[in-house]
């Protein structure tokens, strides 16, 4: 019974920050879809995020501190799609992925300023508190966790299936020439794309700081994100949410597990297994779960 | 990405090659037309212009004669751009003429770095160690040590395109990270770390004070030669069939599959090689410093050479020494920063410190060279060199 149970509640920790996962990934997979470049820039975005609800919630309250923050990290997001990215339409997607590597290098350590030397608390309502549902302990922030990421996962995708602009971002990541034909306007695509990552990788930075707060490692974190969107397939928004949350049930495992089952495997090897979990599907299908094969036309 | 080769890939692989045995016939230089080559050596010649010539004399010259003028200080901190810029051209053959981009280095140039570290080692110190100190053995194994890793990594270089590949080899450096964090037999644990690699050659300690002259003096010397051969390896490497092969895959690679170039291969080799030089670079970025920490193999030391390979030039071993260089003696200059501009600290714990304006910069950098120049310090050498070339007429 004590297995199981300790089962259960590392599924949930699992799932609570995988849906966290789903989210960053979903980012990336939005900026990819539109651009066909992995923007390296959303750890900055998703601290950016974190560190203005710390330093709003005491102000405003925490819900509303997460809601001007995410419409402020969006707003960056515009800005630097705007000053670094739209100049290199038409450049190879490699050199605007270092582009925005770049990017995030120069954005986190102007936050890492804001962030001092502490760890800094988001001011979240939920802390470490547990309840205990059907016996299984589980921690409240864990349920937000997973509560926000299904509205805001329905909501984006509610979005994407009944607004103009969703239409308008589908119709360009399908064919860009053709959407330019009918009139969509690619630049707007770009922008919003980029926003809407952005205002994603905020609400992600939130959660990943309720709790244990934020510290100038943080960001790490968001790159978790990357074996998720492999795993699911770059060009997949159902497969970024299955690969974010695949991998915050493995690490989780991992971590619950591994300490008895390999321990020369080394402590915090949670922390790299979702690397590992990345090397081993991609052997097996290289355009991960759900990705589009490429095809290849002479 | 296109890179200036491909022109020269192109009708290279077509041209007429004498045969082997056969010495190329020296074909007529005309005086005063220097790019005017009428045999096919003349083409491929490694320093084609006679101006070419004369300055790599000269820049060699110079660079030989800095040990004794320059102070200590500066002598190892051009030692260590000398090392960055073996590791950059490695990176340049993988990323720039083969056009496979890797974020993975610095996991390759741990893999050297423990290599060389673990075989030159103190038998009886608290680390591995096996106590051959000699040069001749650590360096190349800790290339060849890499270049292992290199090919272990092939087959998904061969399987992934683009940026796909560009993740997984960032996942290898958190693994890389990961593991040399945890092995502290052999790395000495994090926070701890353990002794370089020792250098010695023909029983010469380089890192001590020599025939040559002081410890910085030698080390210098010592790089500066291993740099000048590497280099050399690499621009030989470009201009063979192997380079024109690597140029192929970068700008095509069905188009290079369908003309017989051997995909697998081709990436595997680019990886192997590149690797090789980042083993190396490895194994002697740190003994200058005489110690390391498994800690500094990490994302940030990718991003530096990915910076220094960006900033250089993509597909220039030139332009790859020149970013290096570029991206070694940046924090010596934002180091003078707190003098001119007060409000910028030197202090790490105030906040707008030196250390973050040197990140800050690092990425603005890549930033403004890609979006205005996207060939590098080599782009802006070469428009000089054009208007001068001209001038007066320089239109």
């Amino acid at each position: 019974m004590d297995t199981l149970k300790g089962l259960l509640e590392s599924l949930v920790r699992g799932l609570g920050n995988g849906s966290v996962y789903a989210l960053l990934a979903l980012g990336f997979v939005i900026i990819y879809k539109a651009t066909r470049v992995i923007s390296f820039a959303q750890p900055a975005f998703m601290i950016c995020g974190a560190v203005a609800v710390s330093h709003l919630a005491g102000v405003t309250g925490f819900y509303a501190a997460v809601l001007i923050s995410v419409a402020g990290v969006a707003a960056l997001a515009l800005a630097v799609e705007r000053a670094a990215i739209r100049p290199m339409v038409g450049r190879p997607v490699f050199v605007v992925a270092i582009i925005t590597l770049g990017v995030d290098v120069v954005l986190r350590v102007i936050v890492n300023g804001f962030i001092g030397r502490d760890v800094r608390q988001v001011g979240d309502p939920w802390g470490f508190r547990t309840v205990h549902l059907a016996g299984i302990g589980v921690q409240q922030r864990h349920l937000a966790m997973l509560a926000a990421a299904v509205v805001v996962l329905l909501a984006v995708f509610a979005f994407f299936r009944h607004t103009r602009y969703g239409l308008a971002m589908r119709a360009a990541a399908y064919d860009q020439e053709a959407a330019l034909a009918q009139g969509v306007s690619v630049g707007m695509v770009f922008a919003l794309s980029w926003a809407l990552a952005g205002g994603l990788a905020a609400i992600a930075g939130t959660f990943v700081g309720t709790g244990q707060g934020v510290d100038q490692l943080t960001w790490i974190i968001a790159l978790k994100a990357l074996p998720a969107i492999i795993l699911g397939g770059l060009d997949s928004l159902g497969g970024a949410v299955a690969g974010g949350l695949a991998v915050g049930v493995a690490e989780s495992l991992v971590q619950a597990y591994q300490q008895q089952l390999a321990p020369w495997l080394g402590q915090n090897f949670a922390v790299v297994s979702p690397y590992v979990v990345m090397l081993v599907v991609l052997l097996v299908r290289p355009y991960g779960l759900f990705g589009t094969r490429e095809v290849e036309r002479v | 990405m296109t890179g200036p080769r491909t022109a020269e890939a192109a009708t290279g692989s077509q041209g007429p090659r004498p045969a082997p045995g056969v010495p190329a016939r020296r074909g007529k230089r005309v005086r005063r037309r220097p790019l005017l080559h009428t045999s096919y050596g003349q083409d491929m010649a490694l320093l084609d212009t006679p101006a070419k010539r004369r300055w790599t004399l000269a820049l060699l010259a110079v660079a030989l004669l800095l040990p004794y003028v320059l102070v200590d200080e500066m002598l190892s901190l051009l030692a260590t751009a000398y090392v960055a810029a073996i590791g950059a051209v490695g990176l340049n053959i993988v990323t720039g003429y083969a056009g496979q981009v890797s974020l993975g280095h610095a996991f390759f140039l741990a893999i050297g770095a423990y290599t060389a570290a673990a075989i030159s080692g103190d038998p009886d110190g608290r680390v591995i160690g096996l106590g051959v100190t000699s040069m001749l053995v650590w360096l190349p194994a800790a290339g060849l040590a890499a270049a292992l890793a290199g090919l272990l990594v092939a087959p998904l270089a061969v399987r992934l395109r683009g940026l796909y590949l560009a993740v997984v080899t960032l996942g290898l450096v958190f693994l890389g990270e990961h593991v040399f964090k945890e092995w502290d037999h052999l790395t000495g644990g994090p926070g701890v770390g353990r002794p370089a690699a020792v250098p010695e050659l023909f029983g010469v300690r380089f890192d001590q004070a020599g025939p040559l002259g002081s410890r910085e003096q030698q080390l210098y010397l010592l790089m500066l030669v291993l740099l000048a051969v590497f280099a050399l390896g690499a621009r030989n490497l470009a201009r063979s069939r192997v380079g024109r092969a690597f140029a192929a895959v970068r700008d095509r690679d069905i188009a290079a599959a369908v003309m017989g170039v051997d995909l697998a291969r081709y990436k595997a080799l680019a990886f192997a090689i590149s690797s090789f030089y980042a083993g190396c670079a490895g194994a002697l970025l740190y003994t200058v410093a005489g110690f390391f920490d498994p800690g500094s193999f990490n994302l940030l030391l990718s991003v530096q050479f990915i910076a220094m390979v960006l900033i250089g030039g993509v597909a220039t071993v030139s332009g790859a020494i020149a970013g290096a260089l570029f991206i070694t003696l940046l924090p010596r200059l934002t180091r003078e920063l707190p003098a001119l501009a007060p409000f910028i600290s030197g202090d790490i714990t105030r906040t707008p410190n030196v250390f973050q304006v040197e990140t800050v910069l690092y990425g603005l950098l890549i930033i403004v060279f890609l979006v205005f120049e996207p060939r590098g310090l080599f782009g802006i050498w070469v428009r000089i060199r054009n208007y001068w070339k001209s001038w007066p007429f320089s239109y």
